[in-house]
């Protein structure tokens, strides 16, 4: 039986797909700024690394190579009642770090703002983590008091960044109320689920005129690359690392992962096509395949 | 004086100051509060204690 082989071009069908890669506008090769000229800028302060980094349960002789593998300028930490007159934290933070109180425990404003009065006088700096929860189970933050908190704190020169649920309207009204940022979680803290709230964290992107930073949830440096690409202008870790096998190699995973994100987002992320591929060699048929042609 | 919330027999009067030395907390890792108030670093050493004060002598630990 005789049949006739279908070219190329009849079987892969090369009329059915007209989609070509759009060719590079004006601005593809054109330097954007990146790495230090890119800088992070939280009330007036400059950063040039976009990983905040939580303190919180790992040995305290790790934290140290952990911050450097890091590459974070930021580093959280709580206040609590002096216990012991050995081992404070901040003998083993590294000088030239940004010390990052937060306000755990404040059940409303009023605790919180007392709390970041007392961690500027230990610290003397005027950055406060705003965080105020009702309960341990799922530790979710309380968005009305934190904006009434915002508001008191930014009054008296804090530079504030509050811990937020990703509402989009609370985000707005924390602006409003002197925010140097907003810090949305990104699913329950310290569950690693990554970016569960997404949609909503789009929209406070979309909106945002102070840096938008992802806490709480991320669990790997993929979804922190996700929350980089997305537009996010940082993110804040902890469990992740401090949960892993090897807690500095995990911090620096992450660090590279935030930095690969900021710039994927810099550069423009391409299309996303539905229903057809798009050709990434040339569509003419393979013409040395149909030697009668 | 409740210091931290424990039932203290000390010595009155002390100032800030000295409390924090006897407590052998490094002045400069600590912030401190009586009844309620801050006494900034300037004036804790002329600030001195009654045996009927409250005081939280705080500082910062490991979280997020």
């Amino acid at each position: 039986m005789t049949t006739t082989e279908p070219t190329l071009d009849e079987l892969v069908g090369t009329a059915t797909n007209t989609a070509l890669l759009p060719e590079p506008d004006a601005h593809a090769y054109d330097a954007i700024a990146t790495g230090d000229a890119d800088p992070l800028i939280l009330g007036g302060h400059k950063f040039t690394s976009r990983f905040i980094l939580g303190s919180g349960r790992y040995d305290l002789n790790l934290i140290k190579a952990t911050i450097e593998n890091a590459g974070t300028q930021i580093v959280t930490m709580a206040l609590r009642r002096c216990r012991t007159t050995e081992n404070n934290l901040l003998d083993y933070i590294p000088k030239g770090i940004t010390m990052l109180p937060n306000t755990s425990g404040a059940r409303n404003a009023e605790e919180a703002v007392r709390i970041a009065r007392l961690a500027r006088e230990v610290c003397q700096t005027d950055f406060v983590k705003v965080e105020i929860e009702h309960e341990t189970k799922y530790l979710l933050p309380d968005n009305a008091e934190t904006i009434r908190a915002t508001e008191m704190l930014a009054k008296e020169g804090f530079v504030v960044m509050p811990y937020m649920f990703p509402d989009p309207i609370a985000a707005r009204q924390l602006e409003d109320a002197g925010a140097a940022c907003v810090m949305p979680l990104g699913s329950l803290i310290g569950s690693n689920k990554g970016l569960r709230m997404r949609d909503f964290i789009e929209v406070i992107i979309a909106n945002a005129h102070v840096p938008v930073i992802i806490d709480a949830g991320i669990g790997r440096p993929s979804q922190a690359a996700e929350a980089m690409e997305m537009g996010a202008d940082a993110v804040m870790a902890y469990t992740a690392i401090a949960s892993a096998g090897n807690i500095p190699l995990m911090a620096r995973a992450f660090k590279h992962a935030i930095e690969a994100g900021r710039e994927a987002y810099l550069s423009g992320l391409g299309t996303v096509t539905e229903g057809h591929a798009v050709p990434s060699s040339p569509t003419n048929a393979a013409d040395y395949l149909s030697p009668s042609k | 004086m409740i210091v931290n919330g424990q039932e203290e027999q000390i010595a009155t009067p002390i100032s800030v100051t000295d409390l924090i030395k006897a407590k052998g907390f490094v002045p400069e890792r600590v912030a401190v509060e009586v009844n309620g108030e801050i006494v900034p670093r300037a004036k804790r050493a002329e600030t001195t204690l009654k045996g009927t004060d409250t005081v939280e002598i705080v500082t910062f630990v490991q979280g997020g």
